[in-house]
């Protein structure tokens, strides 16, 4: 075969129909973010943070408004077959936009260190040098944070939505890129922090090579990027199955990568100490949830054919093991509260591998129930984190924190509710959540992947309540950390948090019944 | 020409780009390699466009997009090596060691109560 006598025959151009209606949320995103950068370029400094914050806010709510307005309408792909806008995506996307509206109280914060944010006055200059000192005097501060995190929120609304490879790449880059840059910025810790950016960005955009690679094989497998027709190809086999199979093994690489599963979790601990805590918050809690809403539609959409089933799901629980083995035994010889939160975070990525391999509509409800209620509470944790400082920026290390229960009871309280969820203990949104992914794993039939995830829950509760124990029950050292005194967005942020994270414990059904309708729903 | 040549050359290529990910230890060296690894993906999808006489041309357009995107990482990728090179003078990514696993791991005894007490003790 020639491949050098080019197609002769071209297709006549149609104006492509896109439903500007059903991709509205995507739309406002990237609009606020786009409006962020002209706020960035006319807008008086001394206003712009005010703007921003507002713009972003209202960006995030009137998004939100508009999945609610789209809930409910009948699941269609479109956009020429490219998003899909259905049951998981509404919801996923909805999960994502509450959480960014927590996350942005958050990182908005600058009442906790001396009316400064967790940002760089200037992220090019070297700290202690001229150019910095004079941005401080001035009091000149970040401002594009908020802009490039609207492109991060617009590429994360995409991303589960996604119904090609080449629309799901693009969702993923505009997820990463601002992501990479805002880990680079933090105020405190530059060295640490600029380390985290590189670190993430060599490593993120190594992965992406392998997505695009996987793509690669995958349109040369079916002769289109197009989920449903790779579905099709997957059916009905017309050529061999190398391509398919390499294919899948390398975009499975790149999603897994987002994911933070193992073997591909070696960014996450780095990546999560350096970043400025807010953002690390917003990164655990909004990008994972993007990334398994993406991972889902591959494997239910791309190559939910029993035949392709059956080879990847194995590989996958391999995986969801061997996550939750790494996750759980590396968490254990952590010093540093974040880093120790990055290994949970892990764990918690394998959790949800059990949910995505055990293939039934009640695995996918689980999911879905699973990801907001572990979003709520990693913000929050990561929220605490913010609030008990030295004079070096935040206190990370475990041994600063004891006594910490005595000095500053109410946020000791809340972050000993955020880690008493993730150890499992009943009464809170994630036991349900976990209990619900391991009750569909069981009726799946895969029992072994159960017992090693209770194990490792086991080992789990461990190392979180070592955290309680070392903040109730020691005496506060002398020269202690401080506990700052946030504004009231923050304190609504942990509020909501924690009320969330009892409140779905409690009375879960409400929750569990919106995930049971919308997991059915993947349009194709 | 046999059809199998341009993806044999994409895949070393891309085994090529894998190496200097894996071995160089210059940032700029792997920021480098990761361009041809995407380079090595823009090679595969073009020839797959033209085996497969696809008429929509998917390939190609999926390469302008990789082409655009790549642009986009590689203007941030060496805005944060910049930095670092900055703040530490080296783009030697085996001297980014401040963000690790912690030497001496934490242990249940140092951080029992009665440690810390005497800690304050002190």
């Amino acid at each position: 075969m020639s491949i050098l006598a080019a197609s002769s025959t071209t297709a006549t151009f149609v104006a492509p129909h896109v439903e500007f209606g059903k991709l509205s949320p995507m739309l406002i995103a990237f609009g606020t973010a786009t409006l962020g950068i002209l706020v960035e370029a006319f807008a008086p400094r001394k206003q712009r943070y005010g703007i921003q914050v507002g713009l972003a806010l209202v960006g995030i709510a009137a998004s939100f408004a508009a999945v609610l307005a789209l809930a409910g309408t009948t699941a269609s792909v479109v956009a020429q077959g490219s998003v899909a806008v259905d049951g998981t995506t509404l919801f996923l996307q909805g999960t994502i936009l509450v959480i960014s509206f927590v996350a942005f109280l958050v990182i908005a914060e600058r009442k906790t260190d001396q009316n400064q944010d967790a940002f760089a006055a200037q992220g090019a200059s070297v700290p202690g040098s001229a150019a910095e000192r004079e941005t401080t005097r001035r009091g000149w501060q970040t401002t594009e944070v908020y802009p490039l995190l609207m492109f991060s929120v617009g590429g994360m609304l995409l991303f589960p939505a996604a119904n090609d490879l080449l629309t799901m790449f693009v969702a993923l880059e505009a997820l990463s890129l601002p992501l990479y840059l805002v880990c680079g910025l933090a105020r405190h810790r530059r060295l640490l922090s600029q380390e985290a950016a590189l670190k993430y960005f060599l490593l993120g955009a190594f992965s992406s090579a392998f997505f695009l690679y996987g793509a690669a094989m995958l349109y040369g497998y079916a002769g289109s990027v197009n989920l449903a027709v790779i579905a099709q190809h997957v059916a009905h086999p017309t050529a061999g199955s190398t391509l398919l199979y390499t294919g899948v093994a390398l975009l499975g690489m790149g999603l897994l990568f987002k994911v933070g599963a193992a073997p591909f979790h070696m960014w996450t601990p780095d990546v999560y100490q350096g970043a400025p805590t807010p953002v690390t918050g917003f990164m655990a809690a909004a990008t994972k949830i993007a990334a398994f809403g993406a991972l889902v539609r591959v494997l239910d959409v791309g190559l939910g054919v029993n035949s392709a089933e059956n080879v990847w799901r194995p590989v996958m629980q391999a995986v969801a093991i061997i996550t939750m083995i790494v996750g759980g035994v590396l968490a254990l010889t952590q010093r540093d509260i974040k880093r120790m939160l990055a290994y949970s975070a892990i764990l918690n990525a394998g959790y949800l591998l059990i949910g995505v391999t055990s293939t039934t509509a009640q695995a996918r409800a689980a999911v879905l129930f699973y990801l907001p209620v572990y979003g709520v509470a990693i913000i929050g944790a990561f929220a605490v984190v913010t609030l008990v400082r030295d004079a070096g920026g935040e206190a990370t290390d475990l041994s600063r924190w004891a006594g910490l229960g005595r000095r500053a009871p109410i946020p000791a309280a809340l972050l000993a509710v955020f880690l008493l969820a993730f150890a499992g203990i009943p009464f809170t949104s994630i036991f349900i959540g976990k209990f619900a992914i391991f009750q569909a794993a069981l009726a799946a039939g895969s029992p072994d992947l159960v017992i090693v995830a209770v194990l490792a829950s086991a080992l789990a509760a461990f190392f979180y309540l070592r955290v309680v124990v070392v903040m109730f029950f020691s005496d506060p050292l002398p020269q202690g950390p401080t506990i700052a005194h946030p504004s009231i967005a923050v304190k609504t942020a942990l509020a909501v948090a924690a009320f969330a994270t009892v409140a779905l414990g409690v009375a879960p059904s409400l929750l569990l019944h919106l995930a049971n309708n919308s997991a059915g729903i993947l349009a194709k | 020409m046999h059809a199998v040549y341009p993806l044999v050359l994409g895949a070393l290529l891309f085994a090529i780009g894998l190496y200097g990910v894996l071995a160089r230890r210059n940032a700029i060296a792997v920021l480098m390699a990761i361009e041809l690894l995407l380079n090595a993906v823009t090679l595969n999808l073009v020839s797959f466009s033209a085996i497969l006489r696809d008429r929509y041309g998917m390939g190609q357009i999926f390469t302008l997009f990789i082409i655009t995107i790549a642009a986009a990482e590689t203007g941030l990728g060496l805005a944060i090596v910049l930095l670092v090179y900055r703040q530490r003078a080296t783009a030697d990514l085996g001297e980014q060691r401040a963000l690790a696993e912690p030497v001496e791991p934490v242990t249940a005894d140092e951080l029992s109560p009665r440690n810390v007490e005497a800690e304050v003790a002190r």
